[in-house]
């Protein structure tokens, strides 16, 4: 399984290197194209969150598996205002600071596991993931490498 | 001989060069005890709780062939006869259950149940015993390799054909003539099916430049909410394509249903039948009624 | 270069070359504004071909472009949404509703030749 991605997110060039390095994760992992593709869009709406609101932060991607399937993670963590009301801000139409919206409830339809654990004056936390059948063949062909 | 870990899987053709006086001797020997020799083998088999799947009838025929092939391949030094028989018995167990460490498992059990044959007939002559296990051993070692490939090879061969089988059952898009699509869906639509089928719609829509895709859900077998939803979501993301999308096969009620759920088919172009959804769909291409052209110019003439 | 510009006849052409940062995006924004007013553009086509991801931002800064230009007597044009990149938005929820899409630019130019000539009633 790969090592942690770990992406500091400080500036606004950090979300295209965010977008980039989770598309490269997903298609290591084996993820469809239109999946990495969802992966990096939700990271891209999270990922500006922190930049918009809190000015800085830090996404982790990792390497999930299990025996039927493989997954992406993604742990985007900031020590920032934090969000007051969490299923408020989940909500279609939130309209959050200057009208821009968090678009979580958006990057939570593109995930399979999707997660916010966030406190007022502390920070926020979301934790998402994507995963994938891994198929017959592909079980088959890492059970004969593994011995 | 060792056993080959590579992805693309080489098979050792032939057993490397022995001395043929002493392979005919422990072929001979072999073949002389082979009854004693088989039994041994199944009760080592059985001891193993390996080919449980098989009543023992099915495990002694099966025995008896591959103690004839083993023999024969030990005695020509070409496995070709073992590898056939090998893909021929794992097209066959396969699909009843056996897995990869059993048909392993039995043929290395029949390699050791004929050294020790053959340590117990040499055993008084040690030179003679050491002359006979150099010519015994890679050759044994060269069966269950190819045995165990055969039937790895033999096993990925059937997941592809399946899964071949699986994708072409999936409904193709249909190009009808220029810039037209027809996708009918027939069966089922979950969720995964439906990732699948927009997919290779948007893709038939880049390579064909199509304009207008009519789907058709005659053959839908359920149309509830989800169901609804994952067409719309078709519906829309064609639209980001350029293309517009016509919907026919959906009754009158359950378009109703729909709207009544809350689905909006409202930028959706729905119409009845499939006849009526190509006539619709000619007309957004801009083309004229089929027929109308060669009365003009018959008329001409 | 991220964008590469040209103008045809009375439309304006606007090929995204790669994935753009935030304020790249905000840039392009402002700056296909005022080449709309400026050139009196009839029709302004954005190819995104080359953006693997569109979101929230981006839909929003598109659909801007695509009104402020209509305020400038111009119809807006998307070409090039890659087929993951519509499931994305479709899955989303992006709502693009004002802004047109069109394949590519063979198609993108008659959807503009059509739009433009049943135009406004000045246009005659």
């Amino acid at each position: 399984m790969p090592d942690d991605v770990r992406v500091r997110i400080g500036a606004d060039e950090d979300l295209v290197s965010a977008r980039a390095q989770a598309r490269a994760l997903a298609d290591q992992l084996g993820f469809s194209r239109t999946d990495a593709t969802l992966i990096a869009t939700a990271i891209s709406e999270i990922a500006r969150n922190i930049v918009v609101h809190v000015g800085q932060g830090e996404i982790v991607l990792r390497a999930m598996e299990d025996d039927r399937r493989r997954g992406l993670a993604v742990i985007a963590e900031d020590a920032g205002p934090g969000i007051r009301d969490v299923q408020e801000a989940l909500r279609d139409g939130y309209a959050g600071r200057a009208g821009l919206g968090l678009g979580l409830p958006g990057a939570r339809r593109l995930m399979d596991e999707f997660d916010i654990d966030s406190e007022v004056g502390r920070g926020t936390t979301v934790t998402m993931t994507k995963w994938r059948i891994r198929d017959e063949l592909e079980l088959l062909r890492e059970r004969r490498r593994s011995g | 001989m060792e056993a080959d870990q590579s992805e693309g899987t080489k098979l050792p053709i032939t057993a490397p060069a022995v001395d043929p006086d002493l392979l005919h001797e422990l072929v001979d020997h072999l073949r002389k005890s082979q009854e004693a020799l088989r039994e041994e083998w199944v009760r080592r088999i059985t001891e193993a709780k390996l080919l449980s799947v098989m009543t023992p009838d099915e495990i002694f025929s099966e025995v008896t062939a591959v103690y004839d092939n083993y023999v024969t391949a030990l005695e020509t030094g070409s496995i070709e006869t073992l590898q056939e028989y090998a893909r021929d018995l794992s097209e066959r167990i396969i699909p009843r259950g056996v897995e990869t460490d059993e048909v392993l498992g039995i043929v290395l059990l029949l390699r050791d149940v004929l050294a020790r044959s053959l340590f117990v007939n040499y055993q008084r002559d040690p030179d003679l015993l050491h002359r006979i296990l150099d010519s015994y051993e890679p050759a044994a070692n060269s069966i269950a390799v190819t045995v165990g490939v055969s039937f790895v090879d033999q096993r990925e061969r059937i997941i592809r054909e399946q899964q071949e089988a699986i994708r072409e059952l999936s409904t193709p898009v249909l190009q009808v003539r220029e810039r037209l699509l027809i996708l009918p869906i027939i069966g089922v639509l979950d969720a995964a099916r439906a990732r699948q089928l927009t997919e290779q719609l948007l893709a038939a829509i880049r390579d064909n430049r199509a304009r207008v895709v009519v789907i058709d859900v005659t053959g839908v077998a359920t149309i509830d909410l989800t169901v609804a939803n994952h067409l719309v979501q078709a519906v829309e993301a064609s639209r980001l394509m350029g293309a517009s999308a016509i919907l026919t096969g959906l009754s009158s009620g359950i378009a109703q249903t729909l709207v009544d759920l809350g689905v909006d088919l409202g930028t959706m172009q729905t119409v009845g039948d499939l006849q009526g959804g190509l006539e619709e769909a000619e007309r957004m291409l801009g083309t004229s009624v089929p027929g109308v052209d060669e009365t003009s110019w018959r008329s001409f003439q | 270069m991220s964008v590469a510009i040209l103008h045809q006849g009375e439309y304006v052409i606007a090929s995204i070359q790669s994935d753009l940062s935030d304020r790249e995006v905000v840039a392009l924004r402002d700056d296909l504004t005022r080449r709309v007013g400026d050139h009196r553009a009839r029709g302004l086509i954005v190819d995104v071909a080359a953006m693997d991801v569109i979101d929230s931002f981006v839909a929003r800064a598109l659909r801007s472009i695509a009104e402020t230009a209509l305020m400038r007597g111009a119809e807006t044009v998307i070409v090039g949404i890659q087929p993951d990149v519509a499931i994305a938005m479709v899955q989303f929820r992006l709502n693009l509703e004002p802004l047109r899409a069109a394949l590519d630019l063979d198609d993108a130019v008659r959807t503009l030749d059509r739009l433009v000539k049943r135009g406004p009633p000045d246009a005659r």
